[in-house]
Formats: C-alpha cells, structure tokens, sequence
C-alpha cells in the first residue's frame, strides 16, 4: 500500500473549506455593512440548538449502516401528530402540552421507525433511493391526513368551517418558544435560549451514552462491517431496525423542539425537503455516508445554520428583494450530498 | 526433433510487491495438443495465465520478466484485446455470460456483425445495423461444433450450468482465427455427466487443431484427456512431461514435492489424547459457503489435539469453519463435547466456548476504522458482557479495561503499532493478523478454529504464531483445528491433518505420511483408507 | 391445461401494475362523473404534452443507469433557451426551431457532464440523479433571479421583474411560441416530407456513387415516391382542405393508424414467417396489434366512444413526433450503439471484458437522454402556453418517472408501450382525481393530495421492488449446487 502523505486540503475536504470560508467572508461582510453581529450571533446559535436534535438523528442511522436517512420524514411526520395531538387535547399548561407532545410523538415514532426498519432491511443497498422516496410518499399521504383528521381545537382546523388543518398552526397559546425562554439569559447583546441548549446538549449526551453501551457498540459495528458483527453472534438486521427507530424517535423529538422554537407547526408540504438539509449539515460537519459523530453534528449545524442566518441579511443589503437565502440553502445542501455521494462510490467498474 | 510450439513461454518471473510468484516458469504448447497444467494452490498456475492474457493485473504491479513466442515470433501481449488478437481465447470459472441475453448475443458480444447505414457513414461506425441474420448462423455453426444441441435464440438464463460452459466455448471459437483456447478447472461446476461431455467436446476442439490449455487438479481427467502437462509448484516449474510416459501416483508427488523443514521448533508434549474425548464431531455435515461447499462431511475432533484440515482451493476446507460460525447456512449435526450445536442460532458456538481466527481478516476480521482495543474486546464484550462497567442502570463500554487488555495482547503477539488507540485498518497484514487471534483468545475459548493462521504474514512471524498456538494447546488444553492451504504448516504443527476435496475428507493422515499419499489426497483420487 | 393456467395468472402478476391502474382509473372516472370526451379530450392534450419527455427515459434504463431523475436538466436547457428566444422575439415555428437549436447543444453538454458523474457513481445513479436534479434547479434559480439583468444586462418590461435583476415568475408565451409546434398543419409536413426525403435520396446516392460505398437505397426511393404521391395528392380539393388542418380529428387519427398498424404488422408476418421461415418470430405478438387495432374500431359504436372521438382533435406534428421518438427508440437497439448499451446495462463486468467502453457508451446514453428530455420540455412548454420560470422543470423528473413506472416498467426494464400505457394512466388519474375526491369525500383539495401521493408512491413502491427482489433472487439460485449427488 503506498504511503501517502494527506494534505491539509485532502482531510478537512474541499467542499468543507469552500463552505467555511463562505461563512467567514459573509461574517466579515456583515459589519461594514453595519448589521448587528450580536443579533446575527443570537439568530445563529438558536437555529443551531433548534435544528441540533433533526441533525442528530443521522447518527444512529449512518451507524447502524442503512446510510444517511433521507426518510426522516417519518419521524418528523411522528412528531407533528403528537404535537397536534397534544394540542387538540388542550393543556393549559404550555409545559405539559410539550411534554405531552413529545411523549406521543415518542410513541408514534417507534411503531413507524420499526416498520420503516424493516423495510429497509429489504433493500439493502439501496436504502437511501428507497428511504428518499419513501420519505416523500409519507408526507404526501400525511397530507390527505391533516385534511380528514377529525380535529376541532380551533387552533387546529381552518375557521370558518373550512376543510381539514390549517397549514400554519401557532403556538403561542400552547408551549410556543417555552423551551427557548426557560432559564435565558442576554449576554454582551447576545440571547442565549438556556432551555433549548440544554435540551439539545441533553439529547447529544444521551445519544452519547447509548453509543457507548453494549448495544450502542454492536449497533456501530454493524454499521462498519456487518459480516464481522455477525461473526460476533450479533443479529445485525435487529441492530438496523435498532438504528431506524433510534433516528425516527429523535426525528420526532426533533421536529417539536423546533417548532416550539420557530412558534409555529407547519404541516402539509413545508417538511419536504429537511430530511436532505439535515443530512448536509451532518455531512458539512465531516461525517461519510458510513460514518457519523456528535461532533459532525453539532459543528456540522452550526455551518450550516450559521451560513443562512448571516446570509440573509447580508445579501438583502446588497441585492434587495431576492430570496437568495433560500437558493443559497439549495445549493450548498445538495451540492455537500453530491460531493458525499461521489466520495463513496469510487468508480467501481 | 523440433517440433513448432504453437506457444511458447520461457522463464517467465513475477513479483508482487517483492513476493516472487513466478520464478522462472515454462509453458509449450504444441498445435492441437491438450495440455493440462497443474499444481497446488498458489503454484502460479493463475497468475501464468493472467501475464499470457496480458491482464491489466499484471501490467499495473510492474510487467514480469521472459518470451513468449507464438509459432516462433515473441510476442508483446499488454492486454485481454492483444491476447485476442493473437488468437488466445479464455474460458473462465465464472462465467462472462449475459442471463438475459439470447445464446447468439452471447456468442457475438462486444463483435456484433452490422451492416453500413447512411447515419452511420455521416456520424459514428457504432450506429451501423445489426445484422441479426448473419449473427444467428454463425453462432448455429458454433453450436454446431461444441455438439451443443439447443436453439440459438434461447435465453441464456435458465440454462443448465453444463450448457453455459459450452456456449462460453462457443463464443470463444467464434473468434475468427483463435488457436489456443484455456479452461480454468472447467469441471468444477459439472455434473459427472456434463464433465464427460465437456471432455468429449475438448477433443473434438483439439482435433480441428485448437490447442487447449487446462488448469485442473482433477488426476482421472488428465490422464483421460491430455496429451501432455506441466507442473508447477510454489512458483517453480517442477516439469513438463507426456501423459503417456507418466502415471497418477507420479503426478501427485512431484505436485507436492519434498519438504522437510519444520516451522517450528520441537516442545515439550506430554499429552495424553484420549480418542473417546470428543471434542468437535461433524456428522453429514454440509456448509453453503459459495466456492467452498461442504457436502456431507463426517469427523471427529478429539479433546486436546492440534488438528490440520488441508486440501486445494475450492474443495470446502474454509467451508467447515465458517459453518461452525454461523457465517453460511449449515444442515447436518455438529455436536461439542457431545452437546448438540444450533447453528441455526447466530452466535451459538461462540457463547459454547468455539472461538475463530477467519481466513478474510479484513472482511471478516476486523473493524479496520476502530481503535485495536475494540476489535480486540468486541467479542469478548458482546458475548460474555465483559468490558463494560456499570453505572447503575447503564453498562457502558469500559475502555480503560479494554485499552490495558489491548496492551497485554500487544507485548504477548508481538504487535507493531504505535500503541491500543491505532485504528486496525493501519497495521501492516502480520499484525492484522495478530489483532484477529488476540480477539479469538480474549474468549478464553475450549476449541479454536483458525482459518489461514499464517497468510500473508512473513516468516519470522509465522513462527510466533504457530509457536503461540502450540503453546496454548500444550499448556492449557485449548482443542486447535487449523484450516490452511500450506501442507508444511500443517505437517509442522498438527497431530493429524485430514485433507478434503469435493467437500468431503477424502482421507486422514499423519503429518509423517507420504508426499504421494498427500498429493493424492488432494487430487480427490478414490480408494482411500 | 396446466401450463395455460400458469400463462394467465403469470400475467396478471407481471402486470399487476398496469391492472391495478388500470382499475383504479376506471373507479376514478366514474367517481368523477366526468364525460369520457371531457377526459378523454384533457387526456389527448396531455399525451401530447408529456408523451416525448416520458420517453426520454427509455434510453437510461437500457444502458443500466435506472430511472433518470436528472432530466430535470434537460428541462432547465430547453427553458434557457426559450428565455432568450422570447428575449429576442422570434415568434411561431422558427421561433420554436430556434429553441431547439439553441438549447441541444447545451442538452448535450449538460447531458455530458451528467454522464461524468453518474460514472463516478456506478451503483447509485438514481440517488445521484435525485440530488443533482435539485442542485441543478438551485444553479438555475441562481441564474435567472441574480445572474439575468444582474451580470448580464437585460432590460425588459415584460420578463424581468421590476428593478430588472432576475426574471418574473411566469412568462405569458401567447404570441411568440404558444402552440408553435401544434399549429403545423399536416400541408407542411407533406412538403418536409417530400424535401427531407429526396434530400436523403440525394446523399445516399452520392455515397455510393462517387464514394463507391453500398448502401442500401430501396427503401429511400419508395419514400421518395410515397412523398412525390401524397404531394400531388394535396393539391387535389378536398383533400387539400383536409390537410390544411393542423390537428387531426381523433376518429380520422384512429382510421389511418388501423391501416398503417395493419399493412405494417402483415408485412411483419409474411417476410419472418412465410419468407424467411424464421423459428424464432413470436406470431402471436405481431397478430396482437391488429387485434387490438379492430378492437379499437368495434368499439366505436359504443354512443360515448363515438362521441369522444368525434369531439377530440389531436395535434398531428407533436403526435407524429412522439411516434418518431418511438420509432427512433427501436432504431437505436437495432444498432451496435443500442446493443452496446443493452450490454453495459445488463453486465458491466461482461461487457468491459468483451471490449465495449463501458464509461463511454453510458455518457452516450445520457448525452441522448437529456437532449431528447430537453425537447421533450420544449414539447411541454409550447403547448401549456405560460412558462413558470422557478416551477416548470421541478416536477419534470417525478412526473414523467411515476408516469413511466405506472405502465409497468421497472428500474430494469422499459418499453415504448409502457411509457404510453404509463402516459395514458398516470394523467387520466391526475385529471380526475379532484373531481372525484370531490365527489367521494367533499374535498376536491384530497383528490388533489392523492394524485401527487400516487405520484410519489408509485415510485418508492418501484423502487423497493427493484433493491427487494435482487436481494432475494441470488439466495434462492445458490442453494442448487450444494446438493448435487455424485
């Protein structure tokens, strides 16, 4: 085998370079333009603890060797119905309608993750065309369900005796931002939403001990080489099913942490696409398709997050009236996936 | 009398990486002869065909050194193309055969016949017609000449594997002017019945005076059907001789050739190997392992011996032990110590005390992007739950424990690495190696199976490895079957060796017995003991 | 009997798709109360909106590349180029031939690049497909909202949005190249019939004249002749003013496809059968089409049949194109190129061992595959009349692959029949479905939800079928040797 000495460029990945340097330039960039750094930092570290926990469920799945989970719409679909639920049930306190969520979404999440596992353990191979499209059917059935759901909380449904879920629910009146505010402090101007950072640093240790557990170590050796976990007498399509479900339930626990940051549910179409953003930002972080830390995911957020919060902004100033942020998030996400994607498949003939 | 070879290759090296293959082989072919060449595995039989193929395999690891002349002019093949050209066609082991295509496109893949076209005059030759008519005449003709009975429109799929092997041969006489076909142990995949036609069918090829090259290690067919062979043996020619002025016994012994060296040095061995204590006993054993098949093997493995398992590539040896495992469906009964084993169950030997070092230590092995401490107590911790602390409800991975086993195994086995953190996939094969046996032991097992204990492992660490194995056997009792394609190796350790072909243990012998009584064995020659 | 009982049941499972659309459709317009004409005139202009595009993707399939997700950037080539072409002003056919010529050389660079690195990618093609679609649809969102007026000066009133940086969300394309290519009335393709042909009469003839090549010119001179015919017959009255229209009353379309199915089909049969003697000709696939072709007149005394096709006029230039793309298709796999592909598709392993360019013959593929995308977006575009500058090219790719797999091809496997039985299926449930949902369940909003799930559905449910049974098939294969008996 040749030695080769790995250049600077070659480890950290150039895709990986182009995309933190971007994000320095657009940093620099903010302040002549006279924006305020502290609000910019405040924005980026929300959206980085908001997203966190959608992001972190790519591990268990990469680990346990089904690839990046493009399906994560399964869990995220999990997640809205407790959260609705939740709400249709009416709690008074916004502490109890978020538990509440998060418990049915829990729930809700196993069953799908366990049946969405052992689906993919049909199609080893290609669980990430599968799960792709599985994960865009869910959520166009889903859409037929938010319409026929029999839902009455006012909160819910359309007023005026229209059909089916609104598209935008508030949480305002339910457990909105209660996360973000628990415990915040402002610190030299920046907001620090203590509650949501812990919640989501709570979920990374937790998903960290699981790792380092008997089964959290069988999981990630089958990820790796799923001949020698068997040879080990471990039942690797168990450990897969184990994976799916882990990353479905941190799908839907995921989705209500975000949302009571963003203060609004949004059903229907508008989860079409995270699956692909969460699987950038883990894979701006550094993780392969075959391997995935907790620090790919919370650097790997940051990035990503970071890079469209100050976008925004910055580029409104310079060319207003465009929505540049959105087109920027398109092709920095699927531009990463390609780059991972090439990586893997090495031309084999 | 100089008779014209139709090919001759002479003193023909190769090296792989500073491993020498090849050191100095000869092959002459005469026209329209059957020339069979043999030898064990890794006697470069293979790798003698891919430089006469001009495989791109050779050519990327630094060429190799001699002629080759066909009918007298040397030649330079650098690829399968030239090889084609100068009319050497290839009939592999697995065949190059297209399931869903018809026999006839099968026959004429990548040389279709086509007629001009105006788009294809204005734009590209590849736009031309295909000219389906023509295509199927010529590959009824080539039916016609293997004697194959069959349509040329069927689809390939579905066909019998004895009839694949004959439309492969057909493709490659369609070839306009080929002169020298080469089957790679054709018979392998055959029904008795289809073998004796494809011998029928290897004669008549011959007597239109197409030369056949065929590598096999099948003695009654050699001596059924060649006219001459060579043998090769550890990369040397042995010779090249006439079938009629040799027989079968002569054969097998000069493929085996004497070696008395010893890989280890003689220890102290006062066992007492009871034949009533049964340790591992097999009976209509069969293992679907693809390429080793077990069918219906039966033998008993006594309590404390060191026991070899030899025989060629192909034959099943690597089959019985990964079957054990659990790796690949089994049938039959294999009991330890006289308790029946559920191979069904995954991990069932492992948790009765069976532990296994596999041949594929990269594939199998090992987790290559892992730290040494964790391929080292992986198993151990799945299995037994140790090197896990508690934490109340929790039992988490205890990786100071695991990093100080890790450290002892590196001062026992002798392994090179910078230290327990170094992730397996750095270390050099030996110590690859190392790390797999290291697991196997951190089980503390009753019986250890060891799959190519020494492959690709330099000598000085062979030694430490089967001295580390007899060590194990003689002071602590541990029961070791040695599964290995290395005759020496077996004969230098093992108490009995029992060599299989055709998935079945054709005999058993002692590591003193004869080189011919070896060779036969692995020959598969009937009328054993 | 057994084997005939077998034969039944064994196609009912091979085609389990098509029969499952098949009834579902038949539910659904009767669900919807619509009349067979209003479907069946909706669903003609569908067919030939859609129809090219959906045959794009044959031609990946074969090479073994799977389903082409990226032929949304074909679609994104054809929409440059009508930008600038409505930019420029060219209007009605040229106009339309402009695009085309504008747009195919970036079709094919685009489906160059494509090529490149689906050979990166062998294995995952469709996921890479997949991503690289969206990520092409950023760079072109990229394009046409900062880089047009933005870096390169345009000034437009109509097409770019005010500030004149980017372009306006939907351009009106009444005027210039709304219906271009439908609006060829058959007059004219008489008289491109009769040039191309004796152009081509014409080289061939030189080819083997004064190059001394031989090359086969039976065939071309009855085309001249049938040319040199219908020409002088179009100037004959009546028949003139029948050829004066551009569309093609559906009743006349279904009379002259009879007699070509038929005389074409019987020529089939007597040269492989009577001729030739071949043993491999499958008889009873050439009778079907003329079965299917009477069938198809019996039915016409059904009062709604009658109705519908005496009401739908079907656009004869974009239908004749379609069936060229058909005949095209065919073409190609009677050709070494075609054979290659097939090759490279079923086994790359085989096919790089017996000489083939494997990497080469792939990019061919795509190279084909995004330009004929890339019309068939053109196609699309002329005949819906608006251009949705940031939405048109995004649901290309779903679309057209659901349309495709709904006919019964799979990830492996497609035929020209299945992309228009697919066609036919698909966009009758998408035209219904609202209407039914409707009626079912008092929200036409659901019905409008289903077909899209549909959509999607079909293709994860393909997809999974594909990666499921290749798993199984090798496991079922490998337990035969083991128990051979010696």
């Amino acid at each position: 085998m040749e030695e080769r000495k790995e250049s600077l460029v070659d480890k950290i990945g150039m895709p990986r370079i182009i995309i933190i340097s971007f994000f320095l330039i657009l940093l620099i960039a903010a302040v002549p333009l006279g924006l305020s750094f502290t609000g910019l930092l405040s924005d980026t570290i929300r959206r980085w603890a908001m997203y966190g926990i959608l992001v972190l469920a790519m591990v268990p799945a990469v680990q346990s060797g089904i690839g990046l989970n493009f399906g994560i719409s399964l869990g995220i679909v999990a997640g809205l119905l407790g959260a609705t639920l939740s709400i249709q049930l009416g709690f008074s306190s916004p502490w109890i309608s978020l538990f509440v969520a998060l418990g049915f979404g829990t729930f809700f999440s196993i069953f799908l993750g366990i049946g969405y596992g052992q689906i993919l353990n049909r199609v080893k191979g290609s669980e990430m065309t599968v799960s792709t499209y599985v994960g865009f059917s869910v959520i166009a059935f889903m859409n037929i369900v938010w319409l026929s759901l029999p839902f009455t909380s006012g909160e819910l449904i359309w007023p005026l005796g229209g059909k089916g879920m609104r598209n935008t629910i508030s949480l305002q009146s339910s457990y909105g931002e209660v996360l973000n505010n628990w415990l915040a402090f402002d610190i030299a101007g920046v907001r620090v939403p203590t509650g949501l950072i812990l919640f989501f640093l709570g979920a990374c240790f937790l998903v960290w001990l699981f790792m380092r557990s008997k089964t959290g170590v069988a999981m990630s050796a089958t990820g790796a080489n799923p001949t020698f976990t068997k040879s080990s007498g471990i039942e690797t399509d168990r450990m897969r099913i184990l994976g799916t479900m882990v990353s479905t339930m941190l799908g839907a626990i995921g989705i209500i942490i975000y949302s009571q940051s963003y203060g609004f549910l949004q059903l229907y179409n508008a989860p079409l696409m995270m699956g692909f953003h969460c699987v950038a930002a883990v894979l701006i972080g550094g993780a392969t398709v075959s391997r995935a830390k907790i620090s790919h995911v919370i650097l790997g957020t940051f990035l990503f997050q970071g890079i469209l919060t100050v976008a925004l902004p910055v580029v409104n100033n310079l060319l207003p009236e465009s929505n540049l942020s959105d087109v920027i998030r398109i092709i920095i996400s699927n531009g990463i996936i390609l780059y991972a994607l090439s990586k893997t498949k090495g031309g084999s003939k | 009398m100089t008779e014209k070879f139709l090919l001759n290759m002479q003193n023909i090296e190769k090296e792989y990486f500073g491993n020498k293959v090849l050191k100095g082989v000869n092959l002459q072919i005469k026209p329209g002869e059957i020339h069979a060449l043999m030898g064990e595995n890794g006697a470069g039989k293979s790798t003698l065909m891919n430089v006469l193929f001009g495989m791109p395999v050779i050519h990327s690891t630094g060429g190799f050194e001699g002629t080759v002349e066909i009918n007298g002019e040397q030649v330079e093949i650098t690829s399968p193309q030239e090889a084609m050209e100068h009319g050497i066609g290839m009939v592999h082991q697995e065949f190059m055969l297209i399931p869903g295509f018809t026999i006839t496109e099968n026959i004429k893949v990548g040389r279709e016949i086509s007629k001009p076209t105006l788009s294809s005059k204005i734009f590209s030759k590849k736009l031309e017609e295909l000219d389906i008519d023509s295509m199927r005449a010529d590959a009824r003709e080539d039916l016609r000449k293997t004697g194959l009975d069959i349509a040329e429109y069927v689809k390939v799929a579905g066909l019998p594997v004895g009839y694949m092997q004959f439309v492969e041969i057909a493709r490659e006489i369609d070839k306009t002017g080929v002169k020298l076909l080469v089957f790679d142990e054709p018979t392998a995949v055959l029904t008795e019945s289809e073998a004796d036609n494809l011998l029928e069918t290897m004669k008549k090829i011959a007597a239109s005076g197409i030369s056949i090259v065929f590598i096999t290690h099948r003695l009654d067919e050699v001596m059924a059907v060649a006219d001459s062979l060579t043998i090769l043996r550890d990369g040397e020619f042995v010779t090249r001789i006439e079938t009629k002025d040799t027989t079968v016994e002569r054969i097998a012994e000069l493929m085996i050739g004497r070696k008395t060296e010893k890989l280890v040095d003689d220890m102290e061995d006062d066992r007492v190997i009871d034949t009533n204590n049964i340790a591992l006993s097999m009976k209509d054993y069969y293992v679907d392992m693809p390429g080793e098949e077990v069918k219906g093997l039966d033998l008993d493995i006594y309590k404390g011996e060191i026991f070899g398992i030899g025989g060629l590539a192909g034959q099943g040896k690597i089959g019985i032990p990964n079957g054990i495992m659990g790796l690949y469906k089994t049938e039959g009964e294999v009991k330890l110590f006289g308790e029946s084993l559920n191979l069904d169950k995954l991990g069932e030997a492992l948790s009765k005390g069976i532990a296994f070092v596999s041949e594929d230590r990269r594939g199998v092995g090992l987790l290559l992007d892992e730290p040494i401490y964790n391929n080292i107590a992986f198993s151990a911790m799945q299995i037994k739950g140790e090197f896990l602390k508690s934490y109340g409800l929790f039992r988490l991975f205890d990786v100071k424990q695991a990093k100080e086993h890790a450290e002892d195994m590196i001062k026992l086995f002798d392994i090179r690495t910078t230290g327990p953190s170094q992730e397996a996939g750095a270390l050099s094969g030996g110590n690859q190696q190392k790390v797999c046996l290291a697991r196997a032991i951190t089980m503390k097992p009753d019986v250890l199976l060891v799959s190519e204990p020494t492959r690709g492992i330099d000598i000085g660490a062979k030694k430490l490895v089967l001295e580390y194995l007899v060590k194990i056997n003689r002071e602590q009792g541990i029961t070791i079957v040695v599964v290995s394609s290395e005759l020496v190796e077996l004969r230098s350790v093992c108490d009995r060796i029992a060599i299989i072909s055709d998935g079945k243990v054709n005999r058993i012998l002692k590591p003193d017995s004869s080189d011919a009584e070896f060779g036969l064995a692995m020959a598969g020659a009937k009328g054993g003991e | 009997m057994e084997l005939e009982k077998r034969t039944f049941a064994d196609w009912l499972n091979e085609n389990k798709v098509v029969v499952l659309f098949v009834i579902l459709c038949v539910l659904a317009i009767y669900a919807s109360g619509y009349s067979l004409s209003f479907v069946g005139a909706e669903l003609f202009t569908r067919i030939g909106r859609n129809g090219f595009t959906v045959l794009s993707l044959l031609i990946p399939v074969l090479a073994g590349m799977g389903l082409n997700f990226g032929i949304t950037i074909g679609a994104i080539a054809a929409q440059i180029a009508v930008f600038w072409v409505v930019y420029w002003g060219f209007e009605g056919i040229q106009g339309f031939l402009i695009c085309v010529l504008l747009s195919t050389p970036i079709a094919m660079l685009f489906g160059f690049l494509v090529g490149k690195l689906f050979n990166k990618m062998k294995g995952s093609e469709m996921i890479a497909g997949m991503v690289l679609g969206y990520f092409a649809d950023g760079l072109y969102q990229f394009f046409f909202l900062f880089v047009i007026g933005g870096v390169i000066p345009v000034v437009s009133e109509t097409l770019l949005i005010a500030g004149n940086v980017g372009v306006k969300n939907t351009i009106d394309l009444a005027g210039n190249l709304k219906y271009a290519l439908d609006t060829v009335s058959m007059l004219q393709l008489v008289d491109v019939f009769l040039v191309v042909s004796i152009i081509l009469l014409g080289i061939k003839l030189l080819f083997k004249y004064v190059r001394k090549i031989n090359v086969d010119i039976k065939k071309n001179i009855v085309f001249v002749a049938l040319a040199i015919v219908l020409f002088g017959l179009s100037y004959v009255g009546p028949i003139t003013r029948f050829l004066a229209q551009d569309r093609l009353l559906l009743r006349h379309a279904l009379y002259i496809m009879t007699v070509i199915i038929i005389a074409v089909q019987v020529q089939k049969i007597v040269i492989n059968k009577h001729i030739k003697k071949d043993e491999a000709f499958n008889l009873t696939g050439a009778i079907f089409p003329i079965i299917l072709m009477l069938v198809l007149n019996i039915l016409q005394f059904i009062p709604q049949v009658s109705q519908l096709l005496d009401f739908v006029r079907i656009p004869v230039t974009t239908y004749l194109l379609i069936a060229l793309l058909c005949l095209f298709n065919n073409a190609l796999l009677n050709t070494v190129l075609g054979q290659n592909m097939r090759t490279v598709g079923q086994s790359r392993v085989v096919a790089n061992s017996a000489g083939i360019d494997v990497d080469k013959t792939r990019v061919i593929a795509m190279i084909f595959s995004t330009v004929l995308a890339c019309w068939g977006q053109l196609i699309y575009l002329q005949n819906i009349g608006t251009f949705s500058t940031y939405g048109a090219h995004t649901q290309v790719g779903q679309f057209a692959i659901a349309a495709l797999l709904v006919g019964g091809a799979s990830v492996q496997k497609a035929t020209n029949k299945q992309a228009i039985i697919g066609v036919i299926l698909f966009h009758t449930l998408f035209i219904v479905a609202p209407q039914a949902g409707k009626n079912l369940f008092d929200n036409a909003q659901l019905g409008e939800y289903f077909r899209v799930f549909v959509a999607y559905g079909v293709i994860a449910v393909s997809l999974a079928m594909h990666a499921w049974n290749v798993v199984k098939k090798p496991k079922e294969e490998k337990l035969e040797p083991v128990k051979t008996s010696d």
